[in-house]
């Protein structure tokens, strides 16, 4: 429940700081009216998309057209419980742990909810019974249907250097090697980052909703609390996968060189500070692209994940499987 | 068990009753489904791990045969411009 | 108790929404029902404890073959409802007497089964690892090895049918 409540408030001021962070890179000052600095900007917003009026197109397919948003929340907010955010901390004389679940399946989990998320888009895009959001729609799914290979095979090879599908065991191992993975499998890291860009819909990769082709992409008919519901989605997704990575490559809840001993007085700081501070660097890099990068064409951004990533990811994962059974 | 025959038998009517060839190949899913329910349920009674092994080839199976049959229904639909299995009933076209 | 009733709950999950997947008219609120139910039979793979294969069932099924047929069900994007058109040689009674065979068939089998002494059941191999996954991992690669590498051929052979079937021109 608490990471539930988090994650909300944690996603609505994702909202201000990219607002911020792109103004700020196109030398504007994004929003200052609301509080100061604007910092209740998100809850003003929260409070006019709740009272909006919520209209359903007359020839939209009434469920499905309800379903569709909460198909794509619901996926994105369950992940949470396996993300471990730190180790076991003692709270009020209690021994607490800093993650839901530790299953063993844990990756899998993850990977299995995430391609679920999908049918929130498509759904959308049918039930609207319009021409824009269905192709939206269509080239959402074959987007995350794409880049999904190839985030798996660098999932993959992370597998295989930790033993072990449970994230607890994933951040463990790191530790045990005093080494994040991210410097081990600089390729693997640089495919997960891309493919996580293209898996959430973010620019360079935002055709689904390229707001000059396709006016809103596949949530052009949704509005009041249902179009908040997608928006929602979007950005949890952004933290899953920043929370994703950081597990994976960035050593979790792990200080920075683990391995090297004098920086030890770093171990003063929570361990879930650490996990709190990699996540927002790359929630801050993706909004970082967002602003620099100019938006890929279809074509080019199918190519690059069939012909460019996906090779990879499979050469990657064979290099690694060959130098584990080498240094046995 | 009764689960399992329940869920089969719902796959054969479906197959037996519908004309919509999308449709029909759903049902077969579900009959596919309700064989791994039982391997499943077979594997956790005798508490040995080789029905699960099992399951995991028939949904190998099952993703290929879904991705050949939709195949062919995609060909036969842009030469027939239907998915009603009634009027699937010529060789050569 | 609670594992009764989740059982209970979950079949009758199952069921239902087969039987929607059935008897929808829309072909996506049918895709939609089919998506559900294998979340329930997933949902029952992990009551069952074999939590790798309920992974799989959503990962594969869910998230892969699921969306392949909504895919083809949007292409196909049908101008005429397949069942409007009414074929006087098809008798759906048929349909239903011949599911009738098939169930009778099966209560025979079951019959026969009960009347035949329990089989001895050999008991399960002594594994060297412990943990779902990593038994099934251990199984599919040293006793089902081959089958394994059949099963994975039969995926790239599936793999070419479909893109040669599904190409516009060779």
């Amino acid at each position: 429940m608490i990471v539930l409540n988090a994650t909300l408030v944690a996603v609505t001021y994702m909202v201000l700081l990219e607002r911020k962070v792109i103004a700020w890179a196109q030398s504007r000052l994004g929003p200052m009216r609301v509080g100061p600095y604007g910092i209740l900007q998100p809850v003003a917003d929260a409070v006019k998309l709740m009272i909006k009026e919520d209209i359903t197109p007359v020839r939209a397919d009434p469920w499905v057209f309800t379903a569709a948003p909460i198909i794509s929340m619901v996926p994105a907010l369950i992940v949470y419980a396996v993300i471990p955010f730190g180790p076991e901390v003692r709270l009020f004389g209690r021994q607490v742990t800093l993650y839901i679940t530790d299953i063993n399946v844990g990756l899998l989990y993850i990977v299995s909810v995430a391609s679920v998320g999908v049918y929130g888009i498509i759904l959308a895009g049918y039930a609207s019974n319009s021409k824009y959001p269905l192709l939206a729609s269509l080239r959402a799914s074959a987007q995350l249907i794409s880049y999904e290979v190839a985030v798996t095979l660098t999932l993959v090879s992370v597998i295989m250097m930790a033993g072990s599908l449970s994230m607890v065991s994933i951040v463990r191992a790191q530790q045990s090697t005093h080494l994040w993975y991210a410097f081990v499998q600089p390729v693997a890291f640089l495919i997960f980052f891309i493919g996580g860009l293209a898996e959430t819909n973010r620019a360079p990769f935002d055709l689904p909703e390229a707001e000059q082709e396709l006016t809103g992409g596949f949530h052009t008919e949704y509005s009041g609390m249902r179009f908040a519901l997608f928006f929602l989605a979007e950005y949890a997704n952004m933290i899953v996968v920043s929370s994703v990575a950081t597990t994976l490559f960035l050593g979790g809840w792990l200080r920075p060189f683990p391995n090297v001993a004098f920086l030890g007085f770093l171990d003063v700081v929570p361990a879930w500070t650490w996990f709190l501070i990699k996540s927002f660097v790359f929630l801050y890099i993706f909004i970082w692209v967002r602003a620099t990068l100019p938006r890929y064409r279809y074509d080019q951004l199918m190519r690059l994940g069939w012909k460019v990533l996906i090779p990879l990811a499979i050469a990657n994962l064979v290099v690694t499987g060959i130098v584990k059974v080498l240094m046995v | 068990m009764l689960l399992s025959t329940a869920l089969f038998m719902i796959g054969v009517i479906g197959v037996m009753v519908r004309r919509n060839i999308i449709i029909i190949f759903m049902s077969i899913e579900l009959i596919l489904n309700a064989v791994n329910i039982n391997l499943i349920a077979f594997s956790a009674q005798l508490q040995n791990v080789i029905g699960q092994v099992f399951a995991i080839f028939v949904i190998a199976v099952a993703a290929a045969e879904a991705a050949v049959g939709l195949g062919i229904i995609l060909a036969f639909y842009r030469n027939k411009e239907t998915v009603n299995i009634d009027e699937m009933n010529v060789m050569r076209s | 108790m609670a594992q009764a009733i989740a059982f209970y709950f979950i079949a009758a999950c199952i069921l239902g929404f087969a039987v929607l997947v059935i008897s929808t008219k829309d072909t996506v609120h049918s895709v939609l029902f089919l998506v559900l139910d294998f979340l329930f039979v997933a949902a029952l793979y992990v009551l069952l404890g074999a939590q790798f294969v309920a992974a799989i069932q959503v990962l594969v099924y869910a998230g892969g073959i699921v969306v392949l047929y909504l895919f083809v069900v949007m292409l196909v994007n049908l101008k005429r409802p397949p069942e409007a058109h009414q074929d006087p040689r098809r008798r759906t009674m048929l349909g239903f007497l011949l599911a009738a065979a098939v169930l009778v068939e099966l209560g025979a089998i079951a019959v026969y089964g009960y009347g035949q002494p329990a089989p001895i059941v050999a008991p399960a191999a002594a594994m060297p690892v412990t943990g779902n996954t990593e038994q099934v991992g251990w199984l599919l690669y040293t006793s089902y090895l081959i089958p394994f590498e059949i099963a994975s051929m039969l995926l790239l052979v599936a793999m070419i049918g479909a893109i040669v079937l599904a190409k516009r021109e060779l």
